[in-house]
């Protein structure tokens, strides 16, 4: 079940599949001026066709590239996010130590004091591919940092998910959409009588071989054919089984009679023992039920009831109307009519695209993590309907200019069709269209009209894409930047200011609790010890970290006693503003920490339902550790002109506890413009033998 | 009680800086002690017990208390290896010594011993306040004064307690209210010993370590024999030994663990592995470093509670061993040794070790209950073939 978050390299991929649409709808316009250009050096049309073709995807890909690099270019060559630290950690060790060292990989620098074998616990294809390359490359004689392998693996990951289904399951989480997917698109095709061999065949081998490949995936493992994810793929499995078994009877009995009754019992008989194994493997245990994340894609509000620390992750949430228009533009206008135009020719292949747009649409609307998976499917649907509507309009205009020159229009339209391989559908559009009716007067002004207005779309398109992406999804959340009083960029480089103060000034046995958001990046970068991070294995040891965050001061510490903590983290955004910080995230820690230990309750940190830092918060609010730990010190700082000293600029209120005091913790390390904060966790009194009045809190997982 | 007289006497006594003598892990006994007091006539008062320590190998600093030149530490290195507090109605120390300076230099490692009369000042109260030992008002019949453990605290100990009948009250006012402390709650003499193995004698009275009460003889009250000494001079002697580390001083060295059957040290053992472990413990004799034998040393093997907790058999000569295996849990773990003796320093070893999982090709290759699953799939795949080659050949 943690192997989602773990895997959620989503957010480094997103500007590849953002870049790609504004090349798509882009592409019909490029045929159309290259053809004029290709007819005079008097080209055979299949040889056309394939330099076009060739010459587009070799452009998608470059421009996806580039796309790329708007990061390098802003910033500098580093790793984004916090997922990818784990990644580029993994592969370094994967590259030092070889493959079955990180197949067998026990890191105990990471869950202390649990550690975590990490060789089963991830989907080791992004690692590999990224270790390939390097091994390719210093194979030529390259010498490559590692860094730098791990920023073009992410890139193969794009361009290899065609690779195959095992791919996929090794290197993201997200296959589980896919073995969805294609029992529901079989499903489709079985009702709607589009059922052929060809289908049997190549479902049964996709299954079957990818199963098998599946489970070679450390893990993965049995959950292929014991999780309830993947039922759903087995019982298509069977039914085609069955299916086919009825089809080759009544090839045989050539009764229909005889049929009709042998048909009743069998399907009888199959649903029935379907309906008892899956009663019988649920009740076991066997078949696992199905976990929480796929729950909440089912029903939004369930992670929110049931599993806050689902809940807690922001690309979990529900995503936002504004968040759709932002990423789509007007792709969310062309998607509708995309399918639409599929639907006009329904072939199985429009049919799978049909649904895998709908079905991922819908999962995009339920978490925003998973517009990525929604992107292909949007992009192409949409490229249909732009390809579509464009070809129909230049078909009105050339008609009317020269109507004799249909072939030669013909030729062009295949050649712009095939830009992005799927000119089965648009082929079918032109045949069925035909030559339009030339009776209607204007027709040709408004055509043309209508194609500015396309073009000029499309460049807007292009030209949001771009902006998207150089501002949106090209900032690395480890480097913060803002605009200055002056409009000047202002760079927050806290957080390895932090991590490398981390490096240099603790001893190399340390451990460093913090939110598990930072875990990866603190061994990533500051190389020590950490008890909770990205991959949320281990609930309860979360909600560990999560009480001793809500608990008043010397609670907390006999718990980070237990846990052998010499050091606290916490990111605070009171003096730059930044609002991702631990306090904005600290509900979630409360209800984690508290769905696991009744002590800590909600309640007690909000008033009236109202969660607040300033004078009127709840008591337990003002002195629970995390709001100590941010504000310590902060009450003596301006941090605003003509405001008053302890002015939180994050939330925009004066904090209500200024007079923080700290007994078991001291400062270490604030960085330049205090959005780390490290604390050291001091020894025990040297002259008492228990903190004066408290007995100890036995915290045991 | 015989009020002592107060002679102020300014002496400059050049700073000892030996400090090749001075304290160390390999020779535990103290050798440079600053002595403080109200008046330099307790010298002469009390020089049987000064003159026992020095005949020990002390070298004692005699300073008045609120001498401006004393000091503990110059140059951020401590002159002192213990200090003891003659001066229980010092207001103000003298030099750079104030309350917070000795409570650093007893966190730091130093002993400290304090005795108090029928009065005690504030600083000498918070001095004593901060290592668990609360004074009571009124003086009681050793002449002195009794005090309190605070319960919170059980690092702190009584050496001496009262009698059972004793009470603690002032005697010379009339007594009103019952008195708070009564009994053996009443501590006369108390010990520290801080987990930092720093140690700190608090008695309530100046007078016990006189001369005269050194020399006095003694009769038990409702008793006939008269013992023609009292026991001061032994009880304090002993005290003192302990304070100053010459005696109860324990040392562990040469921890090691292994597999059975190897002798490295590995950097992670592997879930249900058989090892060795073992460490030496030695005594401080005074002089020299004796084998301490014991049988109730224990070792845990610890992750976040212990998962194994074993006696450790020793040799009579120091060594210490045992052999368990490892559980079948894996995560970080360490072996710990919590050896905390009455009277004697504690040891607190702890040493991390990760403990792995299975490789992948550490688990069992042919299972037995396995053998159905291997004969299905070979054969599926006999009859695989067979069924090729039917198909093929025969038309």
């Amino acid at each position: 079940m943690g192997g989602k978050t773990e895997a959620a390299n989503g957010p480094t991929k997103s500007p590849a599949a953002a870049a790609k649409p504004d090349l798509l709808p882009a592409s019909p316009t490029l045929p159309s001026l290259l053809s004029d250009h290709l007819k005079s050096l008097k080209l055979k049309t299949k040889q056309q066709e394939l330099l076009i073709r060739v010459s587009l995807l070799g452009l998608v890909y470059v421009l996806a590239f580039v796309t790329r690099l708007f990061s390098v270019l802003r910033y500098e060559s580093m790793i984004h996010e916090f997922d990818p630290y784990f990644n580029y950690r993994t592969t370094l060790f994967l590259t030092e130590k070889g493959f079955y060292e990180f197949w067998n990989w026990f890191d105990y620098e990471s869950w202390y004091p649990l550690g975590r074998i990490v060789g089963g616990t991830l989907y080791p294809g992004l690692m590999l591919t990224a270790a390939l390359i390097y091994w390719t490359l210093r194979f030529l004689r390259f010498a490559v940092h590692i860094r730098e392998a791990v920023n073009t693996g992410s890139l193969a990951w794009a361009l290899g998910s065609a690779f195959g289904y095992f791919y996929m399951v090794s290197a993201w989480g997200g296959y589980v959409f896919i073995i969805n997917l294609l029992p529901l698109y079989v499903l489709v095709l079985l009702i709607t009588g589009r059922y052929s061999m060809r289908l049997y065949v190549a479902y049964n081998c996709m299954y079957v071989l990818g199963m098998l490949l599946a489970m070679q995936i450390r893990f993965v493992g049995f959950q292929h054919v014991q999780s309830g994810e993947h039922m759903a793929a087995m019982g298509v499995f069977f039914l085609m089984q069955v299916f086919y078994f009825l089809d080759w009877v009544k090839h045989l009995l050539n009764d229909s009679k005889l049929f009709q009754a042998f048909l009743r019992i069998t399907v009888t008989t199959a649903v029935g023992v379907g309906a008892v194994a899956l009663g019988v493997g649920t009740a076991s245990g066997y078949i696992s039920p199905w976990t929480g994340r796929f729950y909440s894609l089912l029903d939004p509000t369930y992670a929110k009831d049931h599993i806050p620390i689902i809940a807690s992750v922001s690309e979990h949430q529900p995503t936002a109307w504004s968040s759709f228009m932002f990423d789509f533009h007007i792709l969310l206008f062309l998607f509708p009519a995309g399918l639409y135009f599929c639907f006009k020719r329904l072939s199985d292949a429009t049919i799978f695209i049909v649904m895998y747009g709908l079905t991922s649409m819908y999962f995009a609307g339920v978490m925003v993590r998973l517009i990525l998976v929604a992107t292909p499917a949007v992009c192409l649907i949409s490229a249909i309907a732009v390809s579509a509507t464009v070809k129909n309009l230049t078909l009105l205009v050339r008609a009317k200019s020269k109507v004799a020159n249909s072939g030669a229009g013909k030729g062009a339209s295949s050649g712009k069709a095939s830009s992005k391989s799927k000119n089965f559908c648009t082929d079918g559009i032109f045949d069925k269209q035909g030559l339009p009716d030339q009776s209607m007067p204007f027709q040709r002004n408004g055509a043309i009209a209508l194609l500015v207005g396309a073009f000029y779309l499309l460049s807007r398109y292009a030209t949001h894409c771009t902006w998207v992406t150089s501002e949106a999804y090209s900032s690395p959340s480890i480097v913060l930047a803002a605009r200055g009083a002056h409009g000047n960029r202002v760079i927050f480089d806290d957080y390895r200011e932090a991590y490398f103060w981390l490096r240099q000034n603790t001893p190399p046995d340390a451990k460093v609790m913090s939110w598990w958001d930072y875990g990866y990046q603190i061994t990533a970068m500051g190389n020590r010890t950490v008890i909770v991070d990205n991959n949320t294995w281990n609930n309860t040891h979360i909600a560990t970290v999560g009480r001793a965050m809500s608990s008043y001061e010397d609670e907390a510490y006999d718990i980070m006693r237990s846990l052998d903590v010499d050091y606290v983290l916490v990111v605070f955004g009171g003096v730059t503003g930044y609002s991702s910080d631990d306090i904005n995230k600290f509900l979630w820690m409360v209800r984690i920490g508290g769905g696991v230990f009744p002590v800590i309750k909600e309640p007690d940190y909000l008033v009236n339902g109202e969660y607040r830092v300033d004078k009127g918060a709840a008591p337990k609010m003002l002195n629970c550790l995390m709001y100590k730990l941010s504000y310590y010190r902060f009450g003596e700082l301006t941090t605003e002109y003509g405001k008053p000293s302890g002015y939180d600029r994050a939330r925009g209120v004066e904090i209500g506890n200024k007079d923080v005091k700290l007994e078991y913790l001291e400062e270490a390390f604030t960085t330049s413009n205090w959005i780390v904060r490290i604390y050291k966790v001091k020894p025990p009194n040297n002259r008492w033998s228990t903190a004066a009045g408290h007995c100890c809190v036995q915290v045991q997982d | 009680m015989a009020r002592l007289s107060l002679i102020v006497l300014i002496t400059i006594i050049p700073f000892i800086s030996t400090l090749c003598s001075s304290f160390s892990p390999e020779n535990p006994t103290d050798r440079r002690i600053l002595v403080l007091l109200d008046d330099l006539a307790l010298q002469s008062s009390h020089s049987l017990y000064f003159s026992s320590l020095q005949s020990r190998g002390y070298a004692l600093d005699f300073k008045l208390a609120d001498d401006s030149k004393i000091g503990l530490q110059r140059y951020g290195q401590y002159l002192y290896d213990g200090l003891i507090l003659f001066c229980p109605s010092i207001d103000r120390f003298g030099g750079s010594i104030d309350s917070a300076a000795i409570v650093d230099f007893v966190d730091s490692g130093h002993d400290l011993i304090i005795a108090v009369d029928n009065s005690a000042s504030e600083r000498i109260r918070e001095i004593a306040t901060e290592c668990g030992v609360d004074f009571d008002d009124a003086p009681v019949l050793f002449q002195g004064m009794g005090h309190s453990l605070n319960p919170a605290n059980s690092l702190v100990l009584k050496a001496l307690s009262a009698s059972s009948s004793a009470y603690s009250a002032n005697p010379k006012t009339k007594l009103s209210n019952p008195p708070s402390l009564t009994g053996s709650a009443i501590s006369l003499v108390s010990v520290v010993q801080a987990r930092n193995n720093a140690r700190v004698l608090i008695a309530g009275s100046l007078s016990m370590f006189s001369n005269r009460f050194f020399r006095s003889g003694v009769q038990k009250a409702g008793s006939s024999i008269k013992h023609a000494k009292s026991g001061n001079e032994q009880f304090l002697t002993e005290l003192s030994k302990w304070v100053f580390h010459e005696r109860g001083h324990l040392k562990a060295v040469n921890v090691r663990h292994h597999k059975v059957g190897e002798t490295d040290e590995p950097a992670m053992y592997r879930i249900n592995d058989d090892l060795e472990y073992a460490v030496e413990i030695y005594e401080w004799s005074g002089k020299s470093w004796e084998p301490y034998v014991a049988n109730d040393v224990q070792v845990q093997f610890y992750m976040m509670s212990p998962y194994v907790l074993k006696t450790l058999s020793t040799d009579q000569k120091g060594l210490y061993f045992t052999a368990f295996k490892v559980p079948d849990v894996y995560g970080v773990f360490q072996f710990k040794v919590e050896y905390q003796q009455l009277g004697y320093t504690s040891l607190s070893l702890s040493k991390q070790i990760p403990v792995r999982p299975f490789r992948h090709n550490e688990y069992e290759r042919f299972l037995t209950a396995a053998f159905p699953y291997y004969g299905a799939s070979f054969s599926m795949m006999a009859g695989f073939f067979i069924f090729t080659f039917a198909y093929l050949y025969n038309k």
